[in-house]
C-alpha cells in the first residue's frame, strides 16, 4: 500500500476535478458531500495503512521513496515528482487526512443550503492535493508547489463569499492579503533554494542532507540557508511580522479556518523546519532566531487574543500564538516535541474553529461574542467538546495539549534558557485566560442574544465530528507521555520520530541529563497551576462580576486600545509599506518617469523633427526666382572651386 | 528523414495562401475567414511535420536549405535556413497561435475583413521566416517585413490613438532595425578581409564574428542588442509597448505579444551572442541590470494601471525582463529556462489578451474600476482568466513557474553575473507579480457588480471556449511534464553556450 | 584689323549676366522669357565666335542645335504661361508660388 502513497495525493486531485466540473451540475448536495469527503477519507485510509506497513519496517529502515517521473530537469538540476513517506510525512498524512476528513464531513452540514456548495468542496480537495503534495514531496520543488498550492487554496477558499464585505474592506482583500503575505515569505524560500543547489548541487532531500555533512560548507552558507527557509516559514505560519494574513483569513467560513489557517497549511512551515532538521543543526544562530521569534509570536499574540471581541478573532491569534510555541521548540532543537504540538494543536484548535462554527451558524453569522452568552443549555455537545479542547489548550493535564506543551516548554528550558521558559509559561497562563474567556462569554453567564435568535444544538453531520476531535483532543497526548512518568524510552512519540531527527541530534549534541525530575515537575507543576489560576480568574471577572473586566479596560484605556487594534501593526504596515508603494509607483514611476521622462524623450525626438522640419521646409517658397537664384550661386561656387584648385 | 523543402514550404504556403487572398471579392467575408483559417492551419501542420522529424539529439541546424541568391565573385549573399530547438520551438508557438487568432477576431474584426485577414497572414510569414533565416541579409528583410502588416493592423482596426501608437511603433522598431543594418554590413564587410568576398551566412559568421577585435565587436554587439532590445522591450526602451497594445485590436495583441516580442530574444540568442562572444560576456551585467530594473519597474507600474491592457502590457516588460536575465545568465539551466518562458509568456500572455478581447468585444471598456462582481454572471470566464493569471503569477504547477524558477536558479549559480543580487531583485517580481495580477482579477472579478451594464454579460460561446482551451491545455501541460519542450531545446541552449562560453563543463542532457 | 577674341567673349558674358540678372528680377514672366533667350543668344555668340577663331564650322553646327532648342523651349513656355495666366490671371511671377510649403 505504501507504493500507492500517491494515491493520497491523486484521490484529492480527481474529487477538485469532478466537483470542479460536474458539481454544480449535480443539484444533490448528499452526493457531492460524499465525494468531497469520501477521496479524502480513502486518503487517510491509504496513510494508515501505509503507517502500519512503515512500523513493521525495521527502525533504520524506514524510509520508502515512491517515483513517477521526471518534472524538470534542465543542466545539473533534475527535479522528480516523488513521494517520501517515513515517519515524519505519515504523521503529518495522518493528520491532514484524518484531521482533514473530518472537517469535510462537518462542512457537509456547515455549507448546507450554500449555493456554491460545489465550489467549496472542490476547493477543500484541491487544498488537501496540495497540502499532499507538501508533506509528501522528496525534494525541496514539489514541497514548493504544494507550498505555493497550498496558498492558492487559502485565497480561492477565504475569498469564496466573493461579494461579502468583512471588516472594513472585503473577503476578496482578506483574500489577496494572505496570498500576497504568503508570496513574501515564498520569496525568501526560493532563495532558500537556490542557495541550496548552489551549495550542493541538488535539491533532492537525501541527496541535500546526506551531503551537508559530506561536503565542507562555511557555517555562513548554512546560516543563509536557514534563514531563507526561515523567512519562508514565516509567511506560511503566520510568525513575526508576517502574521498579519491570518486573521483578516477568518473572512472565510470556519471549516476553511479550522483546516487551513489552523490545523494544516499554518503547520507547514514547522514541517519544513522539522524537514530540514540537519541544516539548522548546523547553523546554530539561525535556531536562536526561529526560536526568539516564535516564543516572542506566542507572546504578543496572545496579548492580542486576550481582548478581541470576535471569537473567531481570538482563535486566529491563538493559532498565531500556538505556531509560536512550535518554532519556539524547533529553534531548541526539540523537533520531535514541536511535531507533538502540530498534531496536538490539530485536534483542539479544529476542535475549537468548528466548535465556534457552530456556534456562529446557529447565532446567524454574529461573531461577536458580547452578544452571545448561556449558549450551553442549548447546545450541550458543542459546549462539552468546546470545554476539551479549551482544557487541552490551556495545557491541563490529562489532556493532550498538557503533553505537548510541557514537552515544549520543558525542553525549551533545558536547551534553551530560563527566558525562554518564562515566556512561554507565562503566555500559557494568557492562553488559557482568553480562551476560558470564550468559554464564559459565550457558553455560561446570562443571555445577551437578542430574542429573534433560537438558539439549537448543531445536526449531527456537525456534532459528530466535534466528539471525534474531542475524544482526540482528550486521549491524543498519551501517546507522547515523557520520560517522567513513562521512564526512559517511553516517550512513544518521539522514539518514534527520533530517526528522522538523528542526524540532527547528533550534530547538535543536545545534553538532556542535565536537570533532576524534580525540576521537571516543579516547573511543569507552576505551569499548570498558573493555568488554573487563569481559568478561575476569569471566571472571576466574566462570570461573577462581569463590571470588571469593563472596568479593567477603562482603567488601562490606553493599553486596552492598543491591545484591541492589534498593537496598529496593520495600519502601520500600509502607511510605511503599502501606501507608499502604491503612490510612488503611479506618481513617480508610472505619471513621472514613464510617460514624462522615458516617453517624453521619445515623443520629444518626434518633436524635435517636426521642429526642424517646419523651420527648414521655408525654403520652398515656391517662387521659381529664388530657385533660380539659389541655382546660380551654387554653380558660381562650383566654378570658383574648380578655378582655385586647378 | 530530413526533407530539406520543408521549410521552404513552411514559407511559401503563407505566401501563396495571402497572395490568393487577394483575388477574394472584398463582400465574401466569411469566405475570407475560413480561407484565412484553413492556410494557418495547413501551416501549423507543416510545422507539426517538422516537429515530428526532428531529431533531438543533433545540436547543430536541422532541415538546412541553402540557395545562391545574390552571388557575385565578391558578394556571397544566399537564401539559407534551417532550424534548431530553439527556433523550433517558436515556429510551433507562431503557427498554433496564428489560427487562434484569425479564429478569435471571427466576430470582433467586421469590417474590411481581407484587409485583416492578408495582413496576419503576411505577419506569420514574416515571423516565421525570422525564425528560420541563416542569413542575415534574409533575416533583415523578414525583420523589417513583419512590421508592414503590423502597422496596418494596429492603424487600421485600432482604437482611438492608434495613429500614434502605430506610427511610434514603426518609427520606434525601425531606428533599431537601421542600426543593425550598419552592423551587418560591417561584419559582412569585415568577413570579407577573412573569407575574400562579402558574405552574410550566419554559419560562416559564427567562425568569424569571435575573432573580431573587441573594440569593433563591442559597437556591432551594440548596434545589434539595441535592436533587439527594442523589440523585447527591454527598459527603458518599452514604452511603445503600452501604447501599441492598448490601442491595437485583441487579435494584433495577441501576436505582438505572443510572437513579435519573442523575436527581440530569439535575435539576442542567434546573432547577438553568439556572433559576438567577447561582447555578450562584458555586457552581459549591465543588460542584466537593465533586465532586473524592468522586472521590477514594470511590475510597479503594472500595480496602478487602471486599464487592463496596459496593465498586461507592463507585464510583458516585466516578464520578459526575466527572458533577457536568463539568456545573459549563460547557464545551462538560465537558459532552458528563458527559451520555455519565452514559450509561456506566448501562450499565457495570449491568453489573457485573448480573454481581455472577448470582453471588450461585450462591454466596450477595459477600465478596471467599469468592472467589479462579474463572477456569478460570466463563471466559465472568470475561471479561464483565473488560470492565466496564475499562469502568468508563476504558481508551481503551471508553466509559468518551470520557466521563471529555472532562469532564476540559473542567474544565482551564474558566474558571468557574479552576484547572487541579480536573482534576488528578480524574485522579488515574483511578488510584485501576485500583487498587479490579484489586483486585475479581484478588481474585475469579485466584489458586488457595481455597474449594471455588467448584468447583461454573456458567458463565452463555443467559438471562444475553442480557442482558449488548446492554449490552456498547453498551459498545464508544461507546467506539469516540460519535459516533452525541454528536450527540444536542452541541445540548442548548450550549443549556444558554448558558443559564448567554451567548455562550460556543464552537464548536457 | 583682326578684333582679339576677348572682346567678343567679353560682350557674350555681358549680355549672358544682363540674361542672368534679367531672369532673377523681373516680375513680367514674359521678360523672364525673352532674358532666357538672351542667355541662350549669348551661348550662340561665344559658340559662333570660336566657330571663326577655330577656323571650323563645329561651332555654328552647335548655334543650329541651340536654336532649336530654344524655338521648342520657348514654345512651351509660353504655352505653360498662356495656360498659367489663365487660372491666375497675372503674370507676375512673385504671386505663382503655389508650388510651395
Amino acid at each position: 500500500m505504501t507504493n500507492l502513497i500517491y494515491l493520497t495525493v491523486l484521490l484529492p486531485l480527481i474529487g477538485f476535478l469532478f466537483n470542479g466540473f460536474f458539481g454544480s451540475k449535480i443539484k444533490n448536495e448528499k452526493i457531492i458531500g460524499i465525494i468531497g469527503s469520501g477521496t479524502i477519507g480513502l486518503s487517510f485510509l491509504i496513510v494508515a495503512i501505509s503507517f502500519f506497513q512503515n512500523l513493521a519496517l525495521p527502525v533504520d529502515q524506514r524510509q520508502t521513496i515512491v517515483n513517477l517521473f521526471t518534472w524538470l530537469h534542465a543542466g545539473g538540476l533534475n527535479i522528480q515528482v516523488g513521494y517520501q513517506v517515513d515517519q515524519l510525512s505519515l504523521v503529518m498524512g495522518l493528520i491532514v487526512t484524518g484531521v482533514g476528513f473530518i472537517i469535510h464531513v462537518y462542512s457537509i452540514g456547515y455549507m448546507h443550503g450554500d449555493k456554491s456548495f460545489w465550489r467549496f468542496f472542490s476547493y477543500m480537495n484541491l487544498f488537501i492535493f496540495m497540502m499532499m503534495n507538501l508533506i509528501l514531496a522528496d525534494n525541496f520543488v514539489l514541497l514548493f508547489l504544494g507550498w505555493e498550492g497550498v496558498g492558492l487554496s487559502s485565497y480561492l477558499l477565504i475569498g469564496f463569499w466573493y461579494d461579502r464585505k468583512f471588516e472594513k474592506s472585503t473577503t476578496s482583500d482578506a483574500a489577496k492579503k494572505a496570498f500576497i503575505v504568503n508570496r513574501i515569505g515564498d520569496f525568501g524560500f526560493l532563495l532558500g533554494m537556490f542557495l541550496i543547489y548552489l551549495t550542493f548541487g541538488s535539491l533532492n532531500f537525501n541527496e541535500v542532507f546526506s551531503r551537508v555533512a559530506a561536503y565542507n560548507v562555511p557555517t555562513h552558507t548554512f546560516d543563509l540557508i536557514a534563514l531563507f527557509l526561515f523567512i519562508g516559514a514565516i509567511g506560511k505560519s503566520a510568525q513575526i511580522p508576517l502574521y498579519i494574513w491570518l486573521p483578516d483569513a477568518m473572512a472565510g467560513p470556519t471549516p476553511v479556518s479550522a483546516l487551513i489557517h489552523a490545523a494544516t497549511m499554518v503547520t507547514a512551515g514547522v514541517y519544513m523546519i522539522a524537514r530540514c532538521s540537519i541544516i539548522y543543526a548546523y547553523a546554530p544562530a539561525i535556531m536562536t532566531v526561529v526560536a526568539v521569534v516564535g516564543v516572542l509570536t506566542a507572546f504578543f499574540a496572545a496579548t492580542i487574543g486576550m481582548v478581541q471581541n470576535d471569537i473567531k478573532k481570538v482563535l486566529a491569534y491563538s493559532t498565531i500564538s500556538q505556531l509560536g510555541y512550535m518554532f519556539l521548540a524547533l529553534g531548541v532543537g526539540a523537533f520531535s516535541a514541536g511535531v507533538f504540538h502540530v498534531m496536538t494543536h490539530a485536534f483542539f484548535k479544529a476542535l475549537l474553529f468548528l466548535g465556534a462554527g457552530a456556534i456562529i451558524h446557529v447565532m446567524h453569522d454574529d461573531q461577536d461574542m458580547r452578544n452571545y452568552g448561556g449558549l450551553k443549555k442549548y447546545m450541550p455537545v458543542t459546549y462539552f467538546t468546546f470545554l476539551i479542547a479549551s482544557l487541552a489548550i490551556s495545557g491541563i493535564p490529562p489532556f493532550s495539549g498538557f503533553f505537548s506543551k510541557d514537552a515544549i516548554l520543558w525542553d525549551s528550558f533545558t536547551n534553551g534558557n530560563f527566558t525562554y521558559w518564562f515566556i512561554g509559561a507565562f503566555t500559557a497562563v494568557l492562553t488559557a485566560f482568553y480562551i476560558f474567556r470564550i468559554v464564559y462569554l459565550t457558553f455560561e453567564g446570562k443571555e445577551r442574544f437578542k430574542q429573534d435568535k433560537h438558539p439549537h444544538e448543531v445536526p449531527k453531520v456537525m456534532t459528530i465530528p466535534l466528539i471525534a476531535l474531542g475524544i482526540l483532543s482528550a486521549i491524543g497526548g498519551f501517546i507522547g507521555i515523557p520520560e517522567l512518568f513513562s521512564g526512559k524510552g517511553g516517550n512513544a512519540f518521539s522514539n518514534w520520530l527520533a530517526p528522522v531527527f538523528k542526524n540532527a541530534h547528533e550534530r547538535l549534541a543536545l545534553y538532556s541529563g542535565g536537570h533532576s525530575h524534580f525540576e521537571e515537575i516543579l516547573f511543569m507543576s507552576i505551569t499548570v497551576i498558573g493555568a488554573i489560576a487563569a481559568i478561575w480568574y476569569v471566571s472571576h471577572i466574566y462570570l461573577k462580576n462581569p463590571e470588571i473586566a469593563n472596568a479593567y479596560s477603562k482603567k488601562f484605556k490606553r493599553t486596552y486600545r492598543l491591545l484591541l487594534n492589534k498593537y496598529f501593526v496593520d495600519e502601520i504596515y500600509d502607511a510605511a509599506i503599502v501606501k507608499p508603494l502604491i503612490r510612488g509607483s503611479e506618481l513617480i514611476l508610472w505619471k513621472i518617469t514613464d510617460i514624462k521622462i522615458i516617453d517624453g524623450l521619445v515623443n520629444f525626438t518626434a518633436k524635435l523633427v517636426g521642429t526642424i522640419s517646419s523651420k527648414i521646409r521655408k525654403i520652398q517658397t515656391g517662387v521659381a526666382q529664388v530657385y533660380a537664384l539659389v541655382m546660380m550661386l551654387g554653380v558660381v561656387l562650383a566654378l570658383f572651386w574648380i578655378i582655385l584648385s586647378l | 528523414m530530413e526533407n530539406s523543402y520543408l521549410i521552404t514550404y513552411l514559407l511559401i504556403v503563407p505566401f501563396i495562401g495571402g497572395i490568393s487572398l487577394l483575388f477574394f471579392k472584398k463582400n465574401k467575408e466569411n469566405l475570407i475567414r475560413y480561407y484565412g483559417l484553413f492556410i494557418s492551419i495547413l501551416t501549423f501542420i507543416i510545422s507539426l511535420l517538422l516537429y515530428f522529424n526532428f531529431d533531438l539529439n543533433k545540436a547543430g541546424f536541422q532541415f538546412q536549405y541553402h540557395l545562391p541568391w545574390i552571388e557575385t565573385s565578391s558578394v556571397h549573399i544566399g537564401y539559407h535556413v534551417g532550424i534548431d530547438g530553439i527556433s523550433l520551438l517558436l515556429i510551433l508557438l507562431t503557427t498554433f497561435l496564428t489560427p487562434l487568432t484569425l479564429l478569435s477576431s471571427w466576430s470582433s474584426i467586421k469590417n474590411k475583413v481581407k484587409g485583416f485577414t492578408f495582413f496576419m497572414i503576411m505577419l506569420e510569414l514574416g515571423m516565421l521566416g525570422v525564425f528560420v533565416s541563416l542569413d542575415l541579409f534574409l533575416f533583415y528583410i523578414f525583420w523589417e517585413a513583419m512590421l508592414i502588416p503590423m502597422y496596418f493592423i494596429i492603424g487600421i482596426w485600432g482604437g482611438p490613438r492608434r495613429i500614434y501608437a502605430s506610427v511610434k511603433f514603426f518609427l520606434y522598431t525601425m531606428f533599431g532595425s537601421l542600426l543593425m543594418l550598419v552592423a551587418i554590413i560591417w561584419l559582412a564587410v569585415y568577413a570579407s578581409s577573412q573569407l575574400g568576398y562579402i558574405s552574410t551566412d550566419l554559419v560562416k559568421l559564427y567562425k568569424i564574428g569571435p575573432t573580431i577585435p573587441t573594440n569593433i565587436q563591442y559597437w556591432m554587439f551594440l548596434a545589434f542588442t539595441l535592436s533587439f532590445a527594442i523589440k523585447i522591450p527591454l527598459f527603458p526602451l518599452h514604452t511603445w509597448l503600452p501604447d501599441a497594445h492598448v490601442e491595437a485590436p485583441a487579435a494584433g495583441s495577441v501576436i505582438l505579444a505572443g510572437v513579435l516580442l519573442k523575436m527581440g530574444t530569439y535575435g539576442l540568442l542567434r546573432f547577438s551572442l553568439p556572433l559576438f562572444p567577447q561582447s555578450a560576456v562584458y555586457f552581459a551585467p549591465y543588460i542584466s541590470v537593465l533586465a532586473v530594473i524592468g522586472i521590477i519597474y514594470g511590475a510597479l507600474v503594472a500595480m496602478v494601471q487602471k486599464d487592463i491592457k496596459k496593465l498586461v502590457a507592463y507585464s510583458s516588460v516585466a516578464h520578459l525582463g526575466f527572458v533577457v536575465l536568463g539568456i545573459f545568465a549563460l547557464t545551462q539551466e538560465a537558459m532552458q529556462g528563458a527559451v520555455i518562458q519565452m514559450v509561456n509568456h506566448g501562450l499565457s500572455t495570449g491568453a489573457l489578451f485573448l480573454l481581455v478581447g472577448f470582453i471588450y468585444e461585450r462591454t466596450h471598456t477595459r477600465e478596471i474600476s467599469e468592472y467589479g462582481g462579474i463572477a456569478k454572471i460570466v463563471p466559465i470566464y472568470v475561471v479561464f482568466l483565473m488560470i492565466a493569471s496564475l499562469s502568468s503569477i508563476g504558481l508551481p504547477g503551471l508553466n509559468g513557474f518551470v520557466g521563471e524558477f529555472l532562469i532564476l536558479i540559473g542567474s544565482f549559480k551564474s558566474t558571468v553575473l557574479g552576484s547572487w543580487w541579480y536573482t534576488i531583485f528578480a524574485a522579488s517580481g515574483v511578488i510584485l507579480a501576485a500583487v498587479y495580477l490579484l489586483r486585475m482579477y479581484q478588481g474585475v472579478v469579485f466584489g458586488k457588480v457595481t455597474n449594471p451594464k455588467m448584468n447583461k454579460l454573456t458567458d463565452l460561446n463555443k467559438r471562444e471556449i475553442l480557442v482558449l482551451v488548446p492554449i490552456f491545455i498547453f498551459i498545464v501541460w508544461i507546467g506539469i511534464y516540460p519535459s516533452t519542450f525541454l528536450k527540444v531545446s536542452a541541445k540548442s541552449a548548450h550549443a549556444v553556450i558554448e558558443q559564448v562560453i567554451p567548455s562550460q563543463n556543464v552537464s548536457l542532457k | 584689323m583682326i578684333i582679339p577674341i576677348d572682346y567678343y567673349l567679353v560682350l557674350s558674358a555681358f549680355m549672358f549676366m544682363v540674361g542672368v540678372t534679367g531672369v532673377l528680377i523681373r516680375r513680367n514672366a514674359i521678360i523672364v522669357f525673352m532674358s532666357i533667350e538672351l542667355m541662350l543668344n549669348s551661348a550662340n555668340l561665344t559658340l559662333v565666335t570660336f566657330s571663326s577663331y577655330m577656323g571650323n564650322s563645329v561651332g555654328q553646327l552647335f548655334v543650329f542645335f541651340v536654336m532649336t532648342v530654344a524655338a521648342a523651349e520657348a514654345a512651351v513656355g509660353l504655352a505653360i504661361i498662356i495656360a498659367l495666366f489663365r487660372n491666375k490671371l497675372t503674370l507676375n511671377i512673385d504671386e505663382i508660388n503655389i508650388l510651395k510649403w
